[in-house]
């Protein structure tokens, strides 16, 4: 993997190099210890006259997100003269061992090394944007430019504003964060309009749950995110531009502070870019967690000042934009995507895709599957690929049911559309949405009208309160949503459901209303008969929703360890100790899933609700 | 001009401009589609969705608010499915909205409630969950906030920010959750709010609604009485909502009306409620035995018309003084001077222009050959520039101010002269705070830079002026470092200035009281005409120089002639033949020497000449400088005779005390600031047995034996003052029934003037004036080291008569205060609030310290308003040379703790 990027950053091959994952999930994991760990058991030993006998250097790098986060703490240890190798799951306490084993003593630890799943998530990958991420050294330039990085920078300078604007057009290259529009034709928009003063605004305002594609793109690999900036500012004639990036991002925002220094510095950023007379200017906003600002217009006037809700369009931002100048606004990955055409030009980077859709896109794989993480697949890569290749499959065997992709504005495609390639256009046809790169797996154990509702929470709590069919219409969904989750479901909710998420659909203001009902009406369209089974039967097939099971203690199977009965939290179990089996009183029991996480020999078991039996029964 | 573009709506082929919104054409053409957040004062919002409309071809549904027509566009505005949507969407907001429409104040105006009729709504379709918002127990008098009614249209957010730019109230918390709120839901009182009731105005629903209203009627129960607002000279429309006791109960202005677009200040909207004060006087008194007793109104006509006749006759006309009205109409004004020139041969007839506008009605005449405000305000908002010289409009004159702020969300530039830093000044892209009374200096050295610079219109100066070369002469001796010294600003700044006003396109001056104020306030307007000719930035759309007059009526008390120097429409007494042709019209040998100003009158009581003052609502205790002084003068009186609504401060030492009808209870005219001659109308019936100030005055000329001021209605004085007068003389009631007429208006077929000077002056040539620095009468020294300053504030109106009896002005600012710097205020110890003492040459006062960056160190300022601390007994009696208007805007003082 990226190993042509790796060759080009090794400048002396006497190098030790050491490659630690310090994103936020990597830190998350323990990351610092493993990196401080790292450095201690270098420098102690490198009092050892072994290694300064050799005149061996090391350098400790820290790197960006690599992908796997489901390995994490990920450490490639790459020692001259051997092959380079991969740790997984590295804890402080190992690093002595490899350091003592690997560095000194030449021989890899083998009980620490990534596994065969480690292989398969990267190989029907394909990665170019996040091609040095993992890799490089996000904190040093040097490392961006030793990858080639603002050569293109130095190409659009050097083609001009127009054949920039053509080459981005004939890539093909549609908008990442989620409506897939032409990225070329907005800049060519903006680029006409009238007005001395414009703007490109870069939105890093990643709001999708389980999303962090932005996140790591920016910690990663900053410098590619700011050559494409640049180089969208250079071509529609802008010299200001603006990153709203949401505040929870402390590290993205960290190192973009650092990236944009750093390129200043270099003569990348300011007054005379290159000596081509283009300057650029680029200014941090960050954002404070409200969902909607994603969407350009509300974005705009929170950077403006002022509340972040959304206006009506037209006028379009490249028209009328931030402060009333024409503005084009990007997602984090279409930049990114920037520089590889240019650099490498339309042709080749059109070479991947499918015909309408071309080059890569990058998922925040999550859920139930065993590789979890960020991932690049080509345009055209169907989903049982992403599945069952990359993410390894579902978790404990258990079945697939559903991936919802595209978050809150997404859907949820079932097994029938395992085959679906992913593309903006076959996804829309099949009821879901590319978005932003928010990809969730889900097995049998999850209930679809929970999902559901779970997404009509989300909005409800995002959604601004400014148009009344996103501030009500969603919000008497969600009741309705949970009234069917709760049991309480009665026949006609099914028909006002529908009903409501046709006219929030058509009738809303903005991207985030106009969208809201997708996961409401894919899971219509394609698991109705678990909507069905709550309303009829009181029943959750998943066994998923607390009203509609029960917990029941198969007596053969209980050893009245007395486990369940210390871990219940609303002291729901009586016997269960003392050679009694337990009982669950159901009337007391809130279905936490303590007991049943607890018990050793699997003796609870979740069955159907009273009422589900009752109502079979009629 | 846009291009005409053709679609179809509703099947008809139309046309209509392209970039139109199709809510424009569906309104041209009388279609009908609901709206709730849509307001024409406000941008497109896009919030309600109700006004959903098909387009042929498009994705969805499309707002009529904010789409724009495309040629070929085919709509479609009614339809079972866009009413099923609607329905949908009303349902959706009365699934969250309480359905007690018997009780709510907004019954039978209520727009939703009007479409939830309309489209047949279930109430119950949804269910659900409701918001659990109470009533905001907020402490102002005025505007009720209960948001379980509001629909979240945005509209009152949209126009406190819009229009009034306070932005006290915003959206907060997200989905479901989201209401409308203070900053934490504090008192309005504690916020940025001008308790203008903008947003009451707009709202659709019940959920802002005027407390003083409350429980007194729905819309469909008031009589609305169209008329024009008693305060400042912007002349607002609105409508007295009379109920069926004929009461007012409120005051509303109808969206489009001119010229203020339905706009209000919290004075027009709400400061109504003098009208019907228990403190009205409601009976004629006359002093005997040194105590007011209520007589009959034909004793009191009598008593007046036989002392005025006697004393007239004992010491000659010339011992009886004349005091009109400029909060009172054109009609008795009129009367008023004829009163004085015809029935008692004198031409001692002034009105309260003078303390404050006869420098600009001098000056501008001198200049220009019009004293009058050249523009109009609907021109305000398309300046490209906007210089504010002395003025602080969005207090003095709201609606213009608001007018100002729209040119600046248009994109005008704003340069703001002004000591203060005014809500304008911080809002400038240049503020200039100039030392008082540095303005000559400063305008000089901007022509200065002007000339140097060679940026001024030759073409215009050859063509349009005269005396330029004599101006060159004198500003070149005024390099902006020599005016930087006297005005306390950078050199550099004045440079700014000059560029930016002279380089704009459309450049408009704005003055008001702080350029007229002064002993060289004629000056000071011949100086911004001197910049306005200089330019060429006059005689054009949203040009021109433009005095904010200050009182309701005051062009029109300066328009009716009632001064010492000429006749109505500006005949001058000079003028034989304007001495003949009112001879012939009023049937008597009118006096022809030129008569006293307000100020003459104050000096000839001290001095003994002035026998008898008749004053028509004007509170010269209260208003003139130095007012001990003035105090004494009156002392000297045989007669003084009060014609007022209220008890006022010089009422107390009145003979007689006539009590006048409000605006709100008789028919007439008053002129505003940009000519328009307006309609007010009898609303109620007079409070008591107050009558109309016209009639008053009649009845005296009657008693006294004339016999040509036997009107029987306020129309037929009107007639007269048209037929007497060129500029008036297209005027009627009839041809200003809905909207008023800007004269001049030469005949029953002209259509008035919007802006003066086009092609050529008044007086033929635009007149330079060659103007040098003359320092203030007083400036500070080592005993009173301050500048002391007066002024208006937003909340109340001249001497407080009326405001201080309004609940909502009163509990606003009840009292007082004196604004001093931070760095002054450190010094003497004195924190916010703290009371300060006052003290000048003349008087001393004790008011509440207002310490902030309003004004700078060594400048104090003080508004006039409060009777029981009246700014004018600390004022400076220096007077203008040529107009004899008071330095009201420059004495020194010093400060101390009580």
């Amino acid at each position: 993997m990226s190993n042509e990027i790796k060759e080009k950053l090794i400048t002396d091959d006497s190098l030790i190099q050491i490659s630690i994952c310090l994103g936020t999930g990597g830190v998350a994991a323990g990351a610092r210890d493993v990196f401080n760990s790292f450095a201690k058991e270098l420098e102690s030993n490198q009092v050892e006259a072994v290694i300064k006998e050799r005149k061996c250097r090391h350098k400790v790098h820290q790197t960006g997100c690599r992908g796997l986060c489901a390995l994490d703490v990920l450490v490639d240890v790459l020692v001259p003269g051997m092959a380079e190798t991969s740790y997984a799951r590295v804890t402080a306490a190992m690093v002595p061992e490899i350091v003592q084993e690997h560095i000194i003593n030449k021989k890899p630890v083998e009980k620490y090394l990534v596994d065969e799943a480690h292989h398969r998530f990267f190989d029907k990958q394909k990665r170019r944007v996040l091609q040095r991420c993992g890799v490089i050294d996000p904190e040093d330039i040097n490392d961006y430019l030793a990858t080639d990085g603002y050569q293109a920078l130095a190409k659009a300078l050097r083609i001009g504003p127009e054949k920039v604007i053509d080459e981005v057009k004939t890539a093909g290259l549609r908008g990442r964060g989620g409506a897939g529009f032409p990225t070329g034709l907005k800049w060519a928009f903006c680029r006409a309009a009238e007005g001395d003063t414009k703007y490109l605004i870069c939105n890093a305002d990643e709001g999708d749950p389980g999303a962090f594609m932005d996140r790591s793109q920016l910690e990663s690999d900053p410098h590619s995110v700011l050559e494409g900036i640049i180089i969208g500012s250079y071509a529609i004639g802008a010299e200001k531009a603006f990153i709203y990036v949401r505040s929870e991002y402390p590290l993205a925002i960290e190192r973009l502070k650092i990236a944009i220094r750093q390129a200043k510095e270099k003569g990348y950023l300011g007054d005379n870019i290159l000596n081509s007379g283009f300057n650029c200017r680029i200014e941090i906003e960050k954002g404070s967690g409200a969902f909607v600002c994603g969407e350009e217009t509300a974005l705009m006037s929170s950077i403006e000042g002022n509340r972040g809700m959304p206006k009506p369009r037209p006028p379009y931002p490249a028209e009328k934009g931030l402060w009333g100048k024409p503005t084009n606004i990007n997602n984090v990955e279409t930049l990114a995507n920037v520089p590889l055409i240019i650099l490498g030009g339309a042709a080749q980077y059109a070479q991947i895709g499918t015909e309408k859709s071309k080059g890569t896109k990058v998922f925040a794989l999550t859920g139930k599957v065993n590789n979890t993480g960020l991932i690049e697949v080509p345009m055209g890569i169907t989903i049982k690929e992403i599945v069952y290749d990359i993410g390894g499959g579902i978790n404990n065997d258990k079945k697939f049911k559903a991936i919802q992709i595209g978050g809150p504005s997404g859907g949820c495609l079932g097994e029938s559309h395992l085959d679906t390639p992913i593309d903006y256009d076959s996804l829309v046809a099949a009821g879901a949405i590319m978005g932003s790169g928010g990809c969730v797996v889900m097995d049998e154990d999850t209930c679809m009208v929970d999902i559901a509702r779970y997404f009509m929470d989300f909005i409800q709590e995002e959604s601004c309160g400014k148009c009344v069919p996103c501030r009500i219409g969603t919000k008497r969904m969600l009741e309705i949503l949970t009234r069917i989750c709760d049991g309480e479901g009665v026949a006609e909710d099914l028909q006002n459901l529908e009903e409501l998420a046709k006219k929030v659909k058509n009738t809303a203001l903005c991207g985030l209303g106009q969208t809201a009902p997708n996961p409401v009406e894919s899971t219509f369209r394609y698991f109705k008969d678990e909507y069905l089974a709550h309303i009829k039967e009181k029943r959750c097939p998943a066994k998923a929703c607390k009203n509609l099971i029960k917990y029941r203690v198969t007596p053969d199977d209980c050893k009245s360890c007395a486990l369940c009965v210390k871990v219940c939290p609303s002291e729901a179990i009586l016997g269960g100790k003392k050679g009694v089996k337990a009982e669950i009183q159901n009337d007391k029991c809130i279905r936490c899933g303590a007991c049943l996480s607890k018990c050793p020999t699997k003796a609870i078991k979740v069955v159907d609700n009273d009422s589900a039996a009752a109502v079979e029964v009629k | 001009m846009m291009k005409e573009i053709s679609i179809t709506i509703d099947g008809r082929q139309v046309t209509a401009a392209a970039g139109s919104t199709i809510l424009a054409v569906a309104k041209r053409e009388n279609i009908h589609i609901p709206h709730l957040c849509h307001e024409s004062r406000l941008e497109p919002f896009g919030a309600c969705r109700i006004c959903i409309v098909e387009v042929k071809g498009a994705r969805g549904l499309q707002p009529d608010c904010h789409t724009a027509i495309k040629e070929g566009m085919e709509i479609v505005t009614d339809s079972e499915n866009l009413r099923e949507h609607r329905k949908f969407l009303l349902e959706l907001l009365l699934s969250d909205h309480p359905h007690d429409c018997m009780t709510c104040d907004a019954n039978t105006s209520c727009k939703l409630q009007t479409y939830a009729y309309e489209y047949g709504i279930d109430l119950n379709r949804y269910g659900g969950e409701t918001h659990p918002f109470e009533k905001v127990d907020d402490i102002n008098k005025l505007i009720e906030r209960d948001p379980a009614k509001c629909i979240l249209c945005g509209r009152c957010v949209r126009i406190c920010d819009e229009v009034v730019g306070a932005r006290a109230i915003d959206f907060v918390n997200r989905g479901f959750k989201a209401n409308i709120s203070a900053p934490y839901n504090v008192s309005l009182l504690d916020t940025t709010c001008e308790l203008c009731g903008q947003c009451v105005s707009t709202c659709p629903t019940g959920a802002l609604t005027e407390k003083m209203a409350k429980g007194k009627g729905w819309e469909a129960d008031f009589k609305k009485v169209r008329t024009t607002c008693p305060y400042c000279g912007v002349g607002c429309v609105f409508d007295l909502n009379v109920d069926r006791n004929g009461k007012i109960v409120k005051v509303t202005s109808e969206v489009g009306s001119v010229p203020n677009n339905g706009n209000l200040c919290v004075k027009g909207r709400f400061s109504y409620d003098f009208v019907q004060h228990p403190d009205r006087l409601k009976k004629p008194m006359i002093k005997k035995n040194g105590k007011h007793v209520e007589v009959e109104w034909d004793e009191a006509i009598a008593f007046v018309a036989d002392k005025l006749t006697a004393i007239k006759e004992k010491y000659g006309p010339d011992s009886l003084g004349f005091v009109s009205s400029c909060r009172s109409t054109n009609e008795a004004n009129y009367v008023m001077q004829k009163l004085a020139r015809a029935v008692f041969g004198t031409n001692n007839i002034d009105q309260c222009a003078r303390t404050c506008h006869a420098p600009t009605v001098a000056g501008l005449a001198m200049a220009f050959g019009s004293g009058a405000m050249t523009n109009s305000i609907s021109e305000i908002s398309n300046v490209d520039l906007a210089f504010v010289i002395g003025s602080n409009p969005t207090e003095a004159h709201p609606v213009i101010g608001m007018e100002m702020k729209k040119a600046m969300r248009n994109g005008a530039q704003v340069i703001v002269c002004d000591p203060r830093k005014t809500w304008m000044a911080k809002h400038a892209d240049l503020h200039l705070p100039v030392q008082p009374g540095s303005d000559v200096p400063l305008m000089n050295a901007m022509m200065n830079v002007i000339i140097t610079e060679d940026l001024h219109d030759k073409e215009f100066v050859e063509n349009r002026t005269e005396d330029f070369a004599e101006l060159k002469d004198m500003v070149l001796r005024w390099t902006p470092e020599r005016a930087a010294e006297i005005c306390k600003v950078p050199a550099d700044d004045i440079r700014k200035a000059a560029r930016m006003y002279a380089r704009a396109d459309k450049a408009a001056i704005f003055y008001t009281l702080g350029l007229t104020e002064h002993i060289c306030g004629t000056d000071n307007v011949r100086s911004t005409a001197n910049l306005a000719l200089l330019t060429g930035h006059i005689g054009r759309e949203s040009t021109g120089v433009n005095p904010l007059r200050g009182q309701n009526n005051v062009q029109g008390g300066c328009d009716m002639g009632a001064g010492p120097t000429g006749y109505h429409g500006y005949q001058k007494l000079s003028d034989p033949a304007a001495v003949e042709k009112f001879s012939k019209a009023y049937g008597v040998a009118l006096p022809t020497n030129i008569g006293y100003t307000i100020t003459d009158m104050v000096e000839k009581a001290a001095e003994g000449e002035l026998k008898a003052l008749y004053i028509m609502g004007e509170d010269h205790l209260m208003s003139e400088p130095n007012i001990k002084q003035v105090e004494k003068a009156f002392e000297n009186l045989e007669l003084l005779i009060v014609q007022d609504i209220f008890f006022c401060e010089t009422a107390p030492m009145a003979d007689v005390v006539l009590p006048a009808a409000s605006f709100a209870e008789k028919d007439g005219t008053f002129t505003n600031s940009e000519r328009r001659v307006q309609r007010i109308r009898k609303a109620i019936e007079p409070i008591g047995e107050s009558r109309p100030d016209w009639e008053i005055v009649c009845d005296i000329a009657k008693q006294t034996g004339y016999d040509k001021m036997n009107y029987q209605s306020a129309s037929e004085v009107w007639d007269e003052i048209a037929e007497l007068s060129p500029i008036f003389k297209g005027i009627s009631y009839e041809r200003i029934e809905k909207v008023g007429l800007q004269w001049p208006c030469f005949d029953k077929d002209h259509c008035g003037t919007k802006f003066l000077h086009e092609g050529s002056f008044t007086r033929g040539k635009g007149k330079f004036h060659a103007l040098d620095y003359r320092p203030p009468a007083e400036e500070p020294d080592a005993d009173y080291p301050f500048y002391l300053t007066t002024g208006r504030i937003l909340y109340h109106y001249n001497v407080g008569t009326m405001t201080l009896r309004s609940v909502g002005s009163a509990q606003k600012v009840p009292e007082c205060f004196c604004e001093i710097s931070t760095a002054d205020a450190e010094k003497l110890g004195l924190k916010n609030g703290d009371e300060v003492k006052v003290t000048t040459r003349r008087g001393e006062l004790i008011v509440k310290a207002s310490v902030g960056d309003r004004v700078k160190e060594g400048r104090l300022w003080m508004p006039f308003h409060f009777p029981k601390t009246p700014a004018n007994l600390l004022t400076n009696d220096a007077f203008d040379n040529i107009t004899r208007t008071a330095e009201y805007k420059v004495c020194s003082a010093r400060i101390s703790k009580p």
